[in-house]
C-alpha cells in the first residue's frame, strides 16, 4: 500500500471519532489526524465538502476518497488493511453479534450519555438510571473476557471505548460513579487504555472535564 | 449449506422483515416463516431477541440473529453465492452509509408525517422530501443502487418508495414526487419487475394500503384520548 494516503477528520471528545482513530493505530497505518473546531461550528471546508449530507465527524479519507459514518469507516478498516490485527471476528455468528451490540450501544447508550450533562435536574436520575441500566447489559454480554472481542481487542471494543472516556466526567459533575454500579466495565475500559492504540486517542482527562461546562455554557443551561 | 434449519420470525407488514425474506430469496435459500402476531409475541420470539423483543428474526441452526441490517450482513457471509454487497471495500462502505441515511433520515421522516398532525406533520413532510431527493441524486440515471444489478442498497431499501407512497395517500400529503424523483418513483417497481421470487414474497400495495389505513386510525384515536 505505498503512498496510500490516509486522512482522518475527528473531534478530540467524540465518542464516534474516536472509534476510527483506534482502529487505524491498532492496524499501524499511517495517517494524518486533522482536528476539527466543532464548538463554535467552524467547521471546515473539507469537512463540508466529504461529508456534504451530514456534516459530522468522523470522515475517513482515503486517496481522496470520504467514507463516513463511524461503525462503516471502521469496518472499511477492517477490510482495506486486512492483513493486521483483524477487529471483526471471522465467523460470520460472531461478527453478528459484534454488530447487533455496536448498534445496540449506539441506540441506547448515547442518549443518556449526552442527556446526563445537558439535562435539568429533575431528569437527571432518570439519565443516570438509563444510562446504567445499558452499562450493566453491556456488562452482561463482557462477563469475564478480556475484551469483548475475547482474547483479541476489536471491534465491539472499540465501538465502546469512547464512552468510557467520559466516565471521569460524571463523577467530578454529578457524584455519579460508573465503577460502583459497573465494576467490569471500568475494568475492561481500564485493560484498554493499556493499549497504545488507546492510550494515545482517548481524550486528555484534566481536557474533558472542562467540556460539560463548556456545553452548558454554550446551550444556555444553569 | 443444504440441510440447516433456517428460520424467520417476522410480521407480514414490517419492511424490515421484507428485507430479510427479500435477501434470502435472492440467494435462492430455503427457509420457514413464522407470522408472529405482535400484540401477542411468541416464546420463541422473546427467547431469541430479549434485548429488544422485536421481529425480524433469523435463526439459524438455532442461533437468532436480530436486527434486519445485521441479518442482511450475516446471510452475505454465510451464504456466499449471488453476493449483494461490491467486493470493493469503497463501494461496500458506500452501500452501507446510504443504508444507514434511509433508516435514520428517510424512515423517522416517513413514520413521522404518518403518526404527526398539523405544522410538525408538514415541517417533518418537508423533510423527509429533502432526504429523498438526496436518494435521487444518488440514484441518478441507474436502475438500482447496485447500478446494473439488485445490491445491498436496493434489497434493504427500495420498500421505502412502496411506503412513502401509501403514507402520502393515507395523510394526503405527496412524499414522493414523480417530477422532482424520477428515478425513485419506479425504484420499488424495478426491483419487483427485474426479480419475480421478490414480487412473490412482497405483500400487495392495496393489502398494505388497507393494513396501514387501520394503523392510521388507532393512531389517530389514540392520540385524542
Amino acid at each position: 500500500m505505498a503512498e496510500d494516503e490516509v486522512i482522518l477528520l475527528g473531534f478530540w471528545a467524540s465518542v464516534f471519532g474516536i472509534r476510527p482513530r483506534i482502529a487505524l493505530e491498532e492496524k499501524e497505518v499511517k495517517y494524518e489526524y486533522r482536528e476539527e473546531l466543532l464548538v463554535g461550528n467552524n467547521k471546515s471546508p473539507l469537512l463540508l465538502q466529504m461529508n456534504p449530507i451530514h456534516k459530522k465527524i468522523p470522515v475517513l479519507i482515503h486517496n481522496g476518497k470520504p467514507i463516513c459514518e463511524s461503525l462503516i469507516e471502521v469496518e472499511y478498516i477492517d477490510e482495506m488493511w486486512k492483513d493486521k490485527a483483524l477487529l471483526l471476528p471471522s465467523d460470520p455468528y460472531e461478527r453478528a453479534q459484534a454488530r447487533f451490540w455496536a448498534d445496540y450501544i449506539d441506540k441506547k447508550l448515547y442518549d443518556p450519555a449526552k442527556k446526563i450533562h445537558i439535562t435539568k435536574d429533575d431528569e437527571l436520575e432518570a439519565a443516570e438510571k438509563d444510562l446504567i441500566e445499558v452499562l450493566k447489559m453491556l456488562e452482561g454480554v463482557l462477563g469475564d473476557k478480556t475484551y469483548f472481542g475475547g482474547d483479541n481487542f476489536g471491534y465491539l471494543d472499540i465501538a465502546l471505548i469512547g464512552f468510557y472516556g467520559w466516565f471521569p466526567t460524571y463523577q467530578t459533575y454529578f457524584n455519579f460513579s460508573i465503577e460502583a454500579e459497573c465494576p467490569k466495565i471500568v475494568g475492561w475500559g481500564n485493560r484498554c487504555m493499556q493499549r497504545d492504540s488507546v492510550a494515545k486517542t482517548l481524550p486528555d482527562q484534566r481536557k474533558i472535564l472542562e467540556l460539560p461546562k463548556l456545553i452548558r455554557q454554550r446551550l444556555g443551561i444553569e | 449449506m443444504a440441510g440447516e434449519k433456517v428460520k424467520l420470525l417476522g410480521y407480514w407488514a414490517s419492511p424490515f422483515t421484507l428485507r430479510v425474506h427479500w435477501a434470502l430469496k435472492l440467494k435462492g435459500i430455503e427457509y420457514d416463516y413464522q407470522e408472529e402476531d405482535l400484540p401477542n409475541k411468541s416464546p420463541l420470539l422473546l427467547q431469541c431477541n430479549p434485548v429488544h423483543k422485536k421481529i425480524p428474526v433469523l435463526v439459524h441452526d438455532g442461533k437468532p440473529i436480530a436486527e434486519s441490517l445485521v441479518i442482511l450482513e450475516y446471510i452475505e457471509e454465510t451464504w456466499k453465492h449471488n453476493p449483494i454487497l461490491p467486493e470493493d471495500p469503497y463501494e461496500r462502505a458506500k452501500a452501507r452509509f446510504w443504508v444507514k441515511f434511509v433508516d435514520d433520515k428517510c424512515v423517522p421522516g416517513i413514520f413521522g408525517t404518518f403518526s404527526k398532525v398539523g405544522e410538525e406533520q408538514r415541517k417533518i413532510a418537508k423533510e423527509a422530501r429533502e432526504n429523498l431527493k438526496i436518494l435521487e441524486g444518488e440514484l441518478g440515471k441507474k436502475r438500482f443502487f447496485g447500478d446494473t444489478k439488485i445490491g445491498f442498497m436496493d434489497v434493504a431499501s427500495a420498500w421505502i418508495i412502496c411506503w412513502a407512497q401509501i403514507v402520502g395517500e393515507i395523510v394526503d400529503i405527496k412524499l414522493v414526487d414523480a417530477e422532482e424523483m424520477p428515478s425513485l418513483v419506479s425504484w420499488f417497481q424495478n426491483v419487483l419487475e427485474t426479480a419475480p421470487v421478490l414480487k412473490e414474497c412482497t405483500p400487495p400495495k392495496d393489502e398494505l394500503l388497507e393494513h396501514n389505513k387501520g394503523f392510521h386510525k388507532m393512531l389517530v384515536a389514540s392520540a385524542s384520548t
